[in-house]
This record gives C-alpha cells, sequence and structure tokens, in this order.
C-alpha cells in the first residue's frame, strides 16, 4: 500500500485544488461577471435599502398585506442557546416541520390555522398550502387560490375595491414553466410590492 | 392526480432515455482513453498530474491493486475532509465566523461524504464556513462520484475482458472521470443554475429589512457550483439544511426539472457504456429496462399517495393532497417525483421533507434505498450494485434449469456467487441492525421527533440511508448526537466498502476467465424473459428481507392514519 501513497497523495492534492479551490472561485467570477444581480441572491431594494430577495420568502402578519405559507423554521432561544424557539421565515436557518401524517402536533396546528382562516373568509374553501409548511420555510410564493382566498381581507384593511385587488392579484399569477413544467404560483413579495405601490398611486 | 402530472414524469423519463445513448457513448471514449473533443485542452493536464504523481498512465493493476490504490486515496480523502471541518474557524473564507465543527460531528460528515452519501447532520448555512462548503464538501463530491464511476468500469473491464490479469488503472479512471465527464459538465451546469437564480457569491449573508420592518438575515454563499456536482454526482448533501426545497438551492420549477435530470443521467448512461463496452448495447438497455419498470412503478404509487393526501388532515375538508413540507412552485408531482428519483439513485437530495410524506409516500423512497439504489442508483455504485443482483438472477436461472450459469459468456461460479451474497447481506446487516440498536438504547429512542409508528420510520430511514449511502432523512429525528453520528458514520463506511471490494473481487475473477461463445442452450440475458426474472429477484429478495421492518413503521401507520388515529409526543 506504501508504493500508493504518492499518486494518492499528489492526486487528492492537485484533484482538490482543482475541483475545490479554482472551479468554485473561477464559478463565482464568471457568475458575477455574466448575472451579477442573481449570483448576489436576487436582492430587492427599495429608497436604497435590502427590503428582501424575490426568491426567499418574508413573514407578513398584518390584516393589510397578503400573507405567505405557515413556516416551521426555529432560532436559538436568545434565554437558552441549546434550545430552540419559532422563528417563520429565518432565512439563515431554512427548515420544514418534519411532522408526519399521523402527528397529533400537525393535525392540532393546521385545525387551529383552518378555523381563523374559516372566520375570516367562510365564504370559501381554505386552499391548502396556507394551512401547511413548506419543505423550507423560506417558500416565497402561494398558489393563486390562496391570494385570491385573502383579498376581502386584505381590500377591507386597505379600504380597496375587491376587483381591483383581484386584478392586481391576476397580474401576478406566473404560469407553469412552458405551459408544462411546476405549478402556478403567486410571489408574496412581488404582490405586496405591487399592493404598496398601487397603494400610493 | 392530473393529466399534467403525468405529462411532466413521461417528459422527464423522455429526456432521461434520451441522454443514455450520447453521454454513454462519450463516457465510453473517456474510459477507453480515445480522444475527445476536450483532449486538446485536458491530455496536457492530465500527462502533467501522471508525471507528478509518478504514475505510468499505461501500468494496469489488478482488481487487488484497484481496491487498495483505492482505500488509501479514500483514507487521505478522508483525513484532509475531517482537518478542514475541524480547523474552519481559523482558515479563510469564513465570513460569518462559523465555529469548528464538533469532532463527532466532524468524523460523521467526513465519513458521510466520502462515501457518496451525504447525510446531513451539520446544517449547511448554520454550521459551516465557505471553505469547508468547497475545499471540503465541492471537492469530496467529484471524487466520490469519481470513484464510484471508476469503480464500475472496473466491474465492466471484468466482463468485457477474457483470460485478463487486471481490471484498469484506478489513477486513470478517477482521474478522466474528474477531467473530461463531471469538470466540463458542472461548469455549464453550474451557469445555467445560476441563470435560473441560485446565489454564487463570496459575499457575507444580508440583512434585510422586512416591508412589515422586521430584520432578516439571508443566507447565500457559492452555492451553485456546489449544486452542479451535488447533483451530477448522486451526493446530494445540500449547501442549505433544507436542501433543493430551500429556494436559493432549486429556484425555478425549471431548474428543479434539470436537477432532477441530472440525478439520473450519468448513472442511467453507464448502462450503455456497460453495453457498448461488452460488445452489445442490447445487454445495456435490458438492465436500464429493469430499472425503468422497477422507477416507474415506484414513481406511479408516491404519486398517488399525495395526491390523495393524508386521511388526518383531509378529515378536516381539505383538499388538493398532502403539501405539508413541500413548495408550492413544485407542487405535489414534482416533489413526488424528485423523492422517488432521488432514492432510487443513491442522490439524497430533496426538494420536500420526506418525513411529512403520507404513510405510503414515504415507503417507496425507503423502499428504493433498501433494494440497494440499483434502481440507476448512485453515480456507478448503482450499476454495480445491479450487476450484482445480475449475478444472483443469473444463478437462480441456472438453477431451474440445470446448468452452469453463464453472462455474456463468462461462467458464473461460487466464488461470484459467493461474493454477490457477501455484497447483498451487508446491506440489510447495517439497515435492521443499526434500527434493532436504535430502537433499545436510550441513546437511540432519544432521536425520533414522531410519536407512535412513524417514530420507528425516523430510525429505521435513517440507518437505511446511511447503509445505501444515500443521505437523504426523515429530518425529525434530532441525528446529531455522538449515538447517531458514531453509528451512522459506521453504516455509511460498511455499506459502501462492504459493496465495494466483493463487486471488485467478482470483476478480477471473471476478468481471468475464457469468454465461451454462445450456444443454443444459453439463456439470452437482453430480452423481456431476464428482464422480468431480474425484477423478480430485486422484489423477492428485497421483499422477504425487508416487509417486516416496512410493516412495523409506514404500513401500521398508514392503518392507523385511515382509522384516524394520530400520535402525540410525550402522551
Amino acid at each position: 500500500m506504501l508504493n500508493q501513497l504518492r499518486p494518492a497523495l499528489v492526486l487528492l492534492l492537485a484533484l482538490t485544488a482543482v475541483t475545490g479551490l479554482a472551479y468554485p472561485l473561477a464559478m463565482t467570477g464568471l457568475a458575477g461577471a455574466i448575472f451579477p444581480a442573481k449570483a448576489a441572491g436576487s436582492l430587492i431594494e427599495r429608497g436604497g435599502k435590502v427590503v428582501g430577495s424575490s426568491l426567499v420568502g418574508q413573514t407578513f402578519t398584518g390584516a393589510d398585506y397578503f400573507h405567505g405559507r405557515p413556516s416551521a423554521t426555529t432560532a436559538a432561544d436568545p434565554a437558552d442557546a441549546s434550545k430552540t424557539v419559532p422563528a417563520p421565515y429565518n432565512a439563515a436557518n431554512s427548515s420544514g416541520s418534519n411532522l408526519g401524517p399521523t402527528s397529533a402536533a400537525l393535525a392540532e396546528r393546521v385545525k387551529g390555522d383552518l378555523d381563523a382562516l374559516k372566520a375570516e373568509n367562510p365564504g370559501r374553501p381554505v386552499p391548502v398550502d396556507l394551512v401547511t409548511t413548506s419543505g423550507s420555510g423560506l417558500d416565497p410564493d402561494i398558489s393563486p387560490d390562496a391570494a385570491l382566498f385573502q383579498v376581502p381581507r386584505v381590500a377591507k384593511a386597505r379600504n380597496l375595491p375587491e376587483d381591483k385587488l383581484r386584478d392586481l392579484v391576476a397580474g401576478q399569477v406566473q404560469g407553469r414553466t412552458l405551459g408544462l413544467l411546476g405549478e402556478p404560483r403567486v410571489n408574496v413579495l412581488a404582490l405586496n410590492l405591487a399592493l404598496d405601490d398601487m397603494a400610493k398611486r | 392526480m392530473t393529466t399534467n402530472g403525468w405529462i411532466q414524469i413521461a417528459l422527464f423519463c423522455a429526456v432521461v432515455l434520451a441522454l443514455v445513448k450520447p453521454l454513454g457513448a462519450y463516457m465510453t471514449r473517456v474510459f477507453t482513453g480515445e480522444r475527445t473533443f476536450l483532449s486538446p485542452v485536458l491530455a496536457p493536464v492530465e500527462r502533467g498530474l501522471y508525471r507528478v504523481a509518478g504514475i505510468d498512465a499505461r501500468h494496469e493493476q489488478t482488481w487487488l491493486g484497484y481496491g487498495l490504490a483505492m482505500l488509501a486515496f479514500h483514507v487521505l480523502g478522508f483525513l484532509l475532509l475531517y482537518a478542514v471541518l475541524r480547523l474552519q474557524d481559523v482558515l479563510p473564507f469564513n465570513p460569518m465566523g462559523q465555529s469548528a465543527v464538533a469532532p463527532d460531528l466532524a468524523f460523521n460528515t467526513a465519513a458521510s461524504f466520502v462515501t457518496n452519501t451525504n447525510w446531513q447532520n451539520y446544517g449547511g448555512e448554520s454550521t459551516l464556513s465557505y471553505l469547508s462548503q468547497m475545499l471540503g464538501l465541492t471537492h469530496q463530491n467529484f471524487l466520490s462520484a469519481a470513484t464510484g464511476i471508476a469503480l464500475a468500469v472496473a466491474l465492466i473491464r471484468g466482463f468485457s475482458r477474457a483470460s485478463a490479469k487486471t481490471v484498469g488503472s484506478f489513477w486513470v479512471d478517477l482521474t478522466r472521470c474528474t477531467l473530461y465527464v463531471l469538470l466540463p459538465l458542472c461548469i455549464v451546469y453550474t451557469l445555467f443554475l445560476v441563470s435560473q437564480g441560485m446565489p454564487q457569491t463570496l459575499g457575507a449573508y444580508v440583512d434585510a429589512t422586512t416591508l412589515e420592518g422586521a430584520k432578516q438575515t439571508i443566507a447565500v454563499g457559492p452555492v451553485a457550483s456546489q449544486v452542479a456536482i451535488k447533483m451530477l454526482g448522486t451526493n446530494g448533501g445540500g449547501f442549505f439544511n433544507a436542501n433543493a426545497a430551500h429556494p436559493f438551492e432549486n429556484p425555478t420549477a425549471l431548474s428543479n426539472f434539470v436537477q432532477i435530470v441530472s440525478i439520473f443521467a450519468l448513472g442511467a448512461a453507464l448502462t450503455n457504456v456497460f453495453g457498448r463496452m461488452v460488445g452489445d448495447e442490447r445487454q445495456g438497455w435490458a438492465i436500464l429496462g429493469a430499472m425503468t419498470v422497477l422507477f416507474v412503478a415506484g414513481v406511479a404509487v408516491t404519486y398517488w399517495a399525495e395526491a390523495d393526501g393524508s386521511a388526518v388532515l383531509n378529515s378536516f375538508g381539505l383538499t388538493g393532497g398532502n403539501m405539508e413540507g413541500k413548495e408550492v412552485r413544485f407542487g405535489i408531482v414534482a416533489s413526488a417525483l424528485f423523492a422517488v428519483v432521488t432514492t432510487a439513485a443513491s442522490c439524497g437530495a430533496v426538494n420536500a421533507m420526506h418525513d411529512s410524506f403520507t404513510a405510503l409516500g414515504g415507503l417507496i423512497p425507503l423502499l428504493n434505498m433498501q433494494l440497494g439504489e440499483i434502481i440507476v442508483g448512485g453515480v456507478g455504485a448503482g450499476l454495480y450494485g445491479m450487476l450484482v443482483f445480475v449475478v444472483i438472477t443469473i444463478f437462480v436461472a441456472g438453477l431451474m434449469v440445470g446448468r452452469t450459469p453463464e453472462y455474456l459468456g463468462k461462467k458464473i461460479e461460487s466464488r461470484e456467487v459467493k461474493m454477490a451474497m457477501l455484497a447483498i447481506l451487508c446491506l440489510p446487516l447495517m439497515m435492521l441492525g443499526g434500527t434493532a440498536v436504535a430502537t433499545v438504547a436510550a441513546a437511540g429512542l432519544a432521536g425520533p421527533a414522531n410519536a407512535g409508528p412513524h417514530g420507528f420510520s425516523e430510525i429505521l430511514y435513517a440507518f437505511t440511508s446511511a447503509a445505501a449511502n444515500n443521505g437523504s432523512a426523515f429530518g425529525g429525528l434530532s441525528g446529531n448526537t455522538l449515538f447517531y453520528n458514531s453509528l451512522l458514520a459506521v453504516g455509511m463506511l460498511v455499506g459502501r466498502f462492504f459493496v465495494i471490494i466483493p463487486a471488485l473481487a467478482i470483476a478480477g475473477s471473471l476478468a481471468g476467465k475464457k469468454t465461451l461463445p454462445a450456444s443454443a442452450g444459453t439463456f439470452p440475458t437482453h430480452g423481456g424473459l431476464f428482464v422480468g426474472l431480474l425484477v423478480g429477484v430485486i422484489l423477492i429478495v428485497g421483499g422477504l428481507t425487508f416487509f417486516p421492518s416496512l410493516a412495523l413503521g409506514p404500513i401500521v401507520e398508514h392503518l392507523a392514519g385511515a382509522a384516524g388515529q394520530t400520535f402525540s409526543t410525550g402522551g
């Protein structure tokens, strides 16, 4: 095995330098030159300040904004670093709920969210994505149904006609890629930015 | 289930099948040492490397020499990765000031990446520096993938050569695979991923002020360059904790589609390399045929189960299938397809949380891994795993007609069958043995986050994933403990090397045999009868071994859920 040591060592170091340093660094340079905004994380600025990334969801709690899906991300407990506390849309610690189909905790959470949403808009069935957490906890999107479901609440809070908001949602729906791949969706941050812009006009 | 869903699945199969021949032809040229269109650029680099390393490219190794070279390379690679993880706090490219990785987690992560498992006990954005991601993980993604492919090629040479002592040179196969196959594909692939919105930056995490005025820290990094090889090399270790469910690690429906295609691309093409090198492409198609039958059956079950949703949640009046743990941009079908692909191959990347799948939807990923990930499988590992099953199938067929079994003109004798059985048996030993230990040890029982049968499934999934070198998880299990870090690392090492070494021994023994001409009594191994027999043997061996464990986990859970029963922790 000793005579294998020189080729093993030299190849390991050389291939490590190529694949572990040269390749990612060259790609960083190249990607930054060709797609500078995307390589940096598709950040959105308003008035010179970063308000988020178009790809990463963020928390909305006010009645005057469209809400994203529930998020199961956590953060270290400020009181005890060995424990975690819920911190929705923590983009520095992505994770799902990992609750299984027969989990009592999942059933209770969904039931609670469902009852609250039913009270908010009794006329419509609640879209499933509004009561389930995403895999990353950072899902930037909701289904078109989930956006339309929230129109009455937002219209009331903003004192705007519902028809106008429904048009706004319709304009924000992204279809399937090539009409085929993925699912139709609405980016919540983009929708809310458009909502703010509309209110300003 | 929708028509559009089935069209997405059919399109996926069509694209993978269309790539088999061109990629297979190119890889065959690479591994038989012929010139390729990249030779003018890469041949001088290759020669330079051999000169410095003291390698004679024409000198071939016996199966034992090949295996020892592979092991020496792995031992050094393991030490290097361990050192990088332990020292990341004092090394450069650490803008977030991540502290050194703890010894047991570093041991687990090093074992995990060296064996192409990429089990994520580490938290990605919350644990690792950029240097650890690049120099540590990205480079092992390349080298463990190249090793898998090299070993498959060595086994193919065993079948294709006659009366030969050697099976090729590990050093040459490794170098050529990295330089000619993986690196060029990854360069193009990285740029595509960035064009879809995947970050590729060395800058620190970004602080944003949300529309409602809260502070949000957004983790970024050199993501795309790592994801490219993570998928092509069926490694699967995520840059982020949430892996390919994270919008930065899988931004669009198109990036998702290309990622699942890239999991299967090289593994499927290797069946064609096999056919070409043994001189009959139909032999490769027959093996791919058996893989396809098993794959499509698995996709159908998982898609149906996920579209149907959880009985417990449906009882509240919800419709639209099981969306817990799934992303809206992918929906049910692209999540179900990804889960089956990633476990059929030994990738282990996930775009949805398998832990939150329905009981039957999660059963298929588990079963895919238990069968040894031979449905296309990990790059290289899938092919040599499948060829081990082929040896057993040929043996069973020989027993039926009372004739010495032959495959591709090689007599399959006692040594080959013994080695094949050794490779097949080590997996259930680690999967079921590890699960058994963890379900009685207090440290093991502390792991699961879910109660009832789902908690058992979490443990079973962890040991299955480790031994099969998959790396996906039922993520609720708290695996970052001394108990799980150590035991799972052992499972990964045994699951990798106790399959590789018997497979190499088969290669060496077959290479030394004469190739007999086919006669009227030879069982044809390129037709439907052989494909059917192969699928049958796989399902019988897998079914008999693993049905009891599946009955205790997902099957009980499915029945309990259908009856409306739920389980709470601590109750």
